[in-house]
């Protein structure tokens, strides 16, 4: 009788996982899991479908969408095109949220302070060192700034809040975008790495004189300083939901594989970026019934309008009008065998 | 009951061999799959591999020389720091008390910071560690970063200082007692004993204990991914932040996208399991050398 309840229990582990048909498993990002998963049980419960959303990082979901073990994936970053030609058959980008990435420090008294693009790319790329450098005196002329050396943290671990940043400063300076450039990992020309956005903040609360890049929301629950910073337009700029959304009021490109740092938008905060979901253009590559198919399509449709308002309160930013509009023509134009899923 | 005995006899040495021929198999996969997986950076690079300098995802460009050099710096420092205390609490508990409340104690004690997770280590030498360093820096006039080299090493010496000690414990419990005996007979102090008699005679053991937490301290990931600084740069000093290949490893494998990325992530993998092959190996060596008295 034992070993009969043993064989059961042991076949239930490992078969349970394909009991429920109804259900759309997706792997990725980490930064917009705590929005995913809130979306996804809200559509679970509208709908009874239930999605499984693993949160194991961009990388791990784009490997695991290409090798079809899921059913959609997340990233952060956009896929290069040559990351997109290893994949069989057509991927899409749909945004689902926006991010940005504030600049964070430890001074005493935790003074507001405002940061150019050129004061920025000069301190992370360990060219000023010292919190009363000229260069940061002029634009802060009210705050009286110490003597102290700077100590540059960033993240060690490959992320997309890495990737945003460096995105920016490839843009925004030359000798940037040749020393380093853009990546999720890079190889720092100063300062100290630590682990997620909590490893950063720890290490910014510690070191006096210290300065990094933590997500918005993050420096948000923990109440951290955030520097204002000057967009394209001149104009200092506080991080917050409302410009990050601003940000990507922009025109944006059909496939929305769009980077919105240094945005045009003259109220935008100029460091945030969209995060994805990713599916194949004709979903039959990876999913087996039209019925799947549709279920996903319906996920896809409900995140992106209904879903969309569990991103405020979570401190994500909510697609801007145009984003929307563009979001909804990518979903419109998936198919499954060839044939449009929505007509 | 002949007939059975043989039966229940052929069965354990059946299993006997099939765990061992198992085991030896999931060694082999192992390596097999990083000596795949690593093929592309490895026909990429080739030696550069191990002697280039630089790391950068960015521009694909992978050289793990400034990882090589921070393992190895953090594992032999913390072993010469944990050494002394090893030593000295595997003798404490091995010779002066062996039995009785304190060494009852002091062994608990020592076992349970064996079994604590190395992500609890991390945090507690995030906070308690570091910022002692971030003092002695400021005193000293460096940028008072507090993770590093240094701080690793300390935190990692303290992390295997219970793997060596219990060995060195053990070992030295097997000392016979008429040659402890015969040493007091001679008019030796407790100090002359240990140092003549103790300590040649457990030799062997005591670097096996010691090899044991070299290799713990080789490998040692998420505790000095948190202190060490995570640098890709070449240390200059103790104090200036470094990394470690595992801790590179980790860092980077779930958000590496690029096949090359990814490759060359994993031939660090290959060389952590070469390496601490090699190190085995030698450790097996010196132990046959001073086995003292066969």
């Amino acid at each position: 009788m034992k070993k009969i309840s043993l064989i059961l229990t042991l076949l239930l582990i490992f078969t349970g996982y394909n009991l429920n048909a109804g259900e759309l498993t997706g792997a990725g990002a980490t930064f917009p899991y705590p929005f995913y998963s809130k979306v996804f049980y809200e559509f679970y419960r509208q709908t009874g479908i239930r999605v499984n959303y693993q949160a194991i990082g961009s990388g791990g979901g784009i490997r695991q969408l290409r090798a079809k073990t899921v059913d959609f994936g997340a990233s952060d970053a956009f896929l290069s095109n040559e990351e997109l030609k290893k994949f069989e058959s057509p991927v899409v980008h749909i945004p689902t949220c926006a991010g940005a990435v504030v600049l964070t420090y430890n001074l005493p008294g935790n003074p507001q302070i405002k940061l150019t693009p050129e004061v920025i790319a000069g301190i992370f790329l360990g060219k000023i060192t010292k919190w009363n450098d000229t260069r940061i005196k002029k634009i802060n002329p009210d705050v009286n700034l110490p003597p102290m050396k700077i100590v540059v943290v960033h993240r060690s671990d490959g992320s997309g809040t890495t990737f945003i940043f460096s995105d920016y400063l490839t843009k925004i300076s030359k000798e940037w975008a040749k020393k380093v450039g853009r990546g999720k990992s890079l190889n720092w020309p100063t300062g100290i790495g630590a682990k997620g956005n909590p490893g950063v903040a720890g290490l910014i609360r510690q070191i006096p004189g210290s300065i990094g890049y933590v997500e918005l929301i993050y420096a948000i629950q923990n109440h951290m300083p955030a520097a204002l910073i000057q967009n394209k337009h001149g104009n200092f700029i506080k991080p917050s939901i409302k410009s990050v959304t601003m940000a990507s009021n922009v025109p944006l490109p059909d496939d929305m594989r769009v980077s919105l740092t240094n945005t045009d938008a003259p109220d935008g905060y100029p460091i945030s970026g969209f995060t994805w979901l990713l599916v194949y253009r004709d979903l039959s590559t990876n999913i087996k019934t039209k019925e799947k198919a549709q279920s996903l399509v319906k996920l896809l449709w409900f995140t992106i309008h209904e879903g969309q308002k569990y991103a405020t309160p979570l401190h994500y930013a909510p697609l801007s009008p145009s984003a929307k509009l563009k979001a909804e023509k990518l979903i419109r134009s998936l198919t499954f065998k060839g044939v449009k899923i929505l007509k | 009951m002949k007939p059975e005995r043989s039966f229940s006899d052929t069965l354990f040495k059946i299993l006997l061999w099939g765990g061992a021929i198992f085991f030896l198999a999931i060694v082999m996969i192992s390596f097999f799959f990083l000596f795949k997986g690593s093929l592309l950076s490895l026909k990429k690079f080739g030696i550069h591999f191990i002697t280039g300098t630089i790391w950068d995802p960015a521009t694909d460009k992978f050289g793990m020389l400034p990882f090589l050099i921070g393992t190895l710096v953090t594992s032999v420092l913390s072993l010469l720091i944990s050494i002394p205390f090893s030593l000295s609490l595997g003798i404490f508990s091995g010779v002066f008390y062996t039995n009785g409340k304190i060494s009852e104690i002091i062994n608990t004690l020592s076992d349970l910071i064996a079994g604590i997770p190395s992500v609890i280590f991390g945090f507690w030498g995030l906070l308690f560690i570091v910022p002692l360093i971030q003092k002695m820096e400021i005193k000293f006039g460096l940028i008072p970063y507090g993770t590093g080299i240094l701080t690793a090493s300390i935190l990692l010496s303290i992390m295997i200082i219970p793997y060596s000690s219990s060995m060195i414990r053990e070992v030295v419990r097997l000392v016979p007692v008429e040659l402890i005996e015969a040493g007091y007979s001679t008019g030796a102090t407790r100090y002359e004993v240990i140092k003549k008699i103790v300590i040649p005679y457990a030799r062997s053991g005591i670097i096996a204990g010691i090899m044991l937490a070299f290799g713990r301290a080789f490998g040692e990931t998420m505790a000095v991914t948190m202190v060490i600084g995570n640098s890709n740069q070449i240390p200059t000093s103790i104090f200036s932040p470094g990394n470690t290949m595992a801790s590179v490893i980790a860092n980077e494998f779930t958000e590496a996208t690029k096949d090359i990325h990814l490759s060359a992530l994993i031939q660090i993998g290959l060389w952590l399991f070469i390496f601490t092959f090699i190190f085995n190996l030698i450790g097996q060596l010196i132990i046959e050398k001073t086995s003292a008295w066969k």
